[in-house]
């Protein structure tokens, strides 16, 4: 639990600094006066926020499972299981989704509209290759008799890379609703604003899920 | 009240906060059922909760016939009596207290009292409820299934909880499973309105720090939840896994009904560490809500600040922080490393700290107030006696040589009921009887009140201090009959059925409860927009109940925290919140006309 444990206290010890600098200086029995309200609020969009959030939750979700894999690991009946070489080829198609979205999302801030779609095109068909390879690299497993019961290791692979797989297809939902969005027709300002968070958020999310990935296959490749 | 504050917009530059496009549904389905109004889904939430609740009420009243008159009730097997633990503790502590403060409470009063329109999604929230109660019916329905629901203990220990003899280790276990994480699905939705609400959706002048202690409470045990519940889903799914795939992750190797099973390796251990990951930090996300609840409470009806607010806040962070290191004190049997019961005991009586300060805090808040021996009042106070019990009896089980001898016996029970089951349900009593007139516009009968309370109040010790005697005899918990044993005394057994009889009487006392809850809703004497005179933003709307969109045409603008009562030269003993210190009528200019309406019940 020592993995999950140094997350939580990272992360509380993050929320509790937060909290303690915006709360240490402060007479909270003192009324303000007509004129001084301020807007003390975070100054984020609010789905910049959750999303923040939902991957802390998703960051503890996974923490959780890599402590759970790291004591399963310490007992007596763990085998290695053969890594599937598409892995790689999978790895690098996740890592070129990522930097499409980031190509997108350094043209949405300049504007140029045309090259947002085709970036988004491209990182959305590398992220279903992506999913694709997983399940290539699942039939693998299977077809040479490794399945999730042949031994803890693959139980371990075939429920973390789904667990993975299903993040990336929640994120592929707010990629299309973007797309549509994008394709729909980007006439007003407010519009173009708003595509231009979705792409952001769009990136944030996949090279959050890139990290998770990458921390996952080299805990695989470390069996 | 609300005119004073309109009028002080005219003073300060435009709102900066920005509005919120609302979704104004125009059917009854769109405004009640399908609702993305948190109002609406807050009721929702909190009448699916106590309904759920009012089952796992049942639940415990047949244990205890069992338990007290054991070889009287035929219908009553042991298969049934386990069965009927574990629903009781899974349904009390997650589809009960976890969905009635942060689902029912939470939706209620976060946008009210922070001054927002209404959750920053609504429609993320609407599908929050309705997921929860996928959950809950999905539980209901493992009564129903060939083997029924789990009797795996609320714990769902592996390896016996998926092995063939236990109770429901056929499909109950696995819609057990099921329905807890799609419980934790449907949190995680509604939790991330709750805290990006708190954190971005405040009205202008509303700072952290003027924070009613309610909200602290609710966002803090939101962010716990988001980050504990994660521990329940991975083990729910590992062993939905172990159970289903026939995967090792829990399951050791061993021989069951004389047959070696398939399972091979898999840590048991393991999954208790993930289950209390989760399961501590639950006895915050219950406990920092009721926390936050019962200090406002006792500020409003004791007329007087909250004594050291700050430290009451810092307390809720710290503790909230604390909560994820001390899990493994539940485990100090298990045979894990000793090493780890010292660190453990060590957080375990750190922990300690933060929690006596808000204790302290509570009775200083109470010294030399103006006591208003309302209802709400009533259970807040007595949630002070049950917390400070149930809290006594958890320093002595936090020690790992005390917990040894105790921790299968009653003397357990008797603890985590006064601390994280009584207690946190008085709050919910407590807060019901003081938010009912602004959610329904009428108040609850005082008298029916007072009754429950004291029945409750006193009926909940005739219950649970017996069983510390009990435990220090050694009695076992989880037992369904004792038999003829020798750690099982007649006086033991008496006690059991003296035990049983005040539960029954507790139990129908409810009725009490629910009957109040409504028949007021229709002969309920008026309550005016702010029956208890109370500062905070929620008693300050322009229509009780408040309308879709809470604050009418401008939000309100806080000037002050929500503890100004009884302040020196005011005329009023309290000041609500958007009062700016200039329109406050002080005894020297005592000019009637001049004086903004105070928000008296009208």
């Amino acid at each position: 639990m020592s993995v999950t444990l140094v997350f939580m206290a990272v992360l509380m010890g993050m929320v509790a600094f937060w909290l303690l600098r915006h709360t240490i200086n402060v007479r909270p029995w003192a009324a303000e006066s007509r004129g001084n309200l301020i807007n003390s609020n975070i100054q984020l969009p609010a789905t910049k926020i959750a999303l923040g959030v939902f991957m802390a939750v998703v960051a503890s979700l996974f923490a959780l499972f890599i402590s759970a894999y790291s004591i399963r690991m310490s007992l007596a009946d763990w085998r290695p299981m053969p890594e599937p070489d598409l892995l790689w080829v999978n790895t690098g198609i996740l890592v070129l989704a990522s930097v499409a979205l980031q190509w997108a999302w350094n043209a949405a801030n300049k504007g140029r509209m045309e090259i947002v779609k085709r970036a988004m095109s491209i990182a959305g068909a590398l992220t279903v290759a992506f999913v694709l390879g997983q399940y290539l690299a699942w039939e693998q497993l299977i077809a040479t008799g490794y399945f999730m019961t042949a031994n803890p290791a693959n139980a371990f692979f075939f429920l973390l890379t789904g667990l993975h797989a299903l993040h990336l297809f929640g994120g592929l939902v707010a990629w299309y609703r973007t797309s549509a969005r994008l394709w729909r027709g980007v006439g007003e300002t407010a519009e173009i604003a708003k595509i231009r968070l979705n792409v952001e958020l769009c990136a944030v999310y996949w090279h959050f899920l890139l990290v998770i990935w990458l921390i996952l296959f080299s805990l695989m490749l470390n069996t | 009240m609300v005119q004073a504050a309109h009028d002080a917009t005219s003073f300060v530059a435009p709102l900066e906060v920005e509005e919120e496009e609302l979704y104004h549904a125009k059917t009854f389905i769109g405004k009640y059922i399908w609702s993305q109004d948190a109002k609406v889904i807050a009721i929702q939430y909190a009448v699916t909760a106590i309904a759920i609740g009012l089952v796992a009420l049942v639940l415990s009243v047949i244990m205890r016939l069992q338990l007290g008159f054991p070889d009287t009730f035929d219908f009553i097997t042991p298969s049934n009596y386990l069965q009927f633990v574990t629903m009781h503790g899974m349904i009390m502590v997650i589809y009960l207290l976890t969905a009635l403060f942060l689902g029912g409470f939470g939706n209620y009063l976060i946008p009210l009292m922070c001054g927002a329109r209404d959750m920053v999604f609504p429609y993320v929230n609407m599908v929050s409820y309705w997921v929860y109660l996928a959950a809950v019916l999905l539980l209901v329905a493992s009564f129903f299934v060939p083997g029924g629901p789990t009797g795996a203990g609320w714990t769902l220990y592996p390896p016996q909880a998926i092995s063939p003899g236990t109770p429901g280790a056929d499909a109950g276990i696995i819609m057990m499973l099921v329905s807890l994480a799609l419980f934790i699905v449907g949190f995680t939705m509604g939790g991330l309105n709750y805290v990006v609400t708190v954190l971005q959706a405040r009205t202008r002048g509303m700072t952290l720090m003027r924070l009613p202690l309610t909200i602290w409470g609710i966002f803090m045990a939101t962010v716990l939840a988001l980050l504990a519940f994660p521990a329940l889903f991975v083990s729910a799914i590992m062993m939905t896994l172990d159970r289903l795939l026939g995967t090792s992750f829990f399951m050791p190797a061993m021989v069951s009904m004389g047959e070696q099973t398939a399972y091979d390796g898999g840590s048991p251990i393991l999954f208790q560490h993930l289950f209390w990951f989760f399961g501590h930090p639950e006895v915050y996300i219950v406990a920092l809500p009721a926390f936050g609840i019962v200090s406002d409470l006792l500020a409003t009806h004791a007329r007087k600040c909250i004594f050291g607010y700050r430290m009451m806040v810092w307390a809720i962070v710290a503790i909230g922080a604390l909560s994820f290191v001390v899990w493994a004190h539940h485990m100090y049997v298990s045979g894990m490393n000793p090493y780890f019961g010292f660190f453990f005991a060590t957080t375990t009586l750190i922990i300690a700290v933060p929690t006596a300060i808000k204790v302290y805090n509570w009775v200083l808040t109470l010294w030399r107030g103006n006591i208003r021996l309302t209802v709400p009042m009533l259970f807040a106070i007595g949630f002070i006696f049950t917390f400070i019990n149930g809290g006594l009896t958890g320093l002595f089980l936090g020690n790992v040589t005390v917990d040894l001898p105790l921790s299968d016996t009653y003397f357990v029970v008797a603890h985590f009921h006064m601390v994280m089951a009584v207690s946190p349900i008085l709050v919910v009593f407590g807060a019901i009887y003081h938010w009912y007139p602004k959610i329904t516009g009428r108040m609850l009968n005082d008298t029916l009140g007072k009754a429950h309370f004291w029945i409750t109040f006193i009926g909940t010790y005739t219950i649970y201090y017996p069983m510390h005697y009990l435990g220090f005899e050694g009695l076992p918990r989880r037992y369904y009959a004792y038999g003829d044993t020798a750690f099982m005394s007649d006086s033991a057994q008496a006690l059991n059925s003296f035990i049983t009889v005040a539960a029954c009487i507790v139990a129908v006392a409810q009725i009490l409860f629910i009957w109040n809850l409504i028949s007021s809703l229709r002969n309920g004497k008026p309550s005016g927009p702010n029956p208890w005179e109370a500062t905070t933003l929620e008693w300050q709307t322009p229509d009780t109940p408040p309308k879709h969109g809470n604050f009418g045409e401008n939000l309100p603008l806080v000037y002050r925290w929500a503890y100004d009562y009884s302040v020196p030269g005011a005329v009023e003993d309290f000041i609500p919140q958007n009062v700016p210190p200039e329109d406050v009528p002080t005894a020297r200019t005592d000019d009637p006309t001049a004086a903004p309406a105070e928000g008296q019940p009208a």
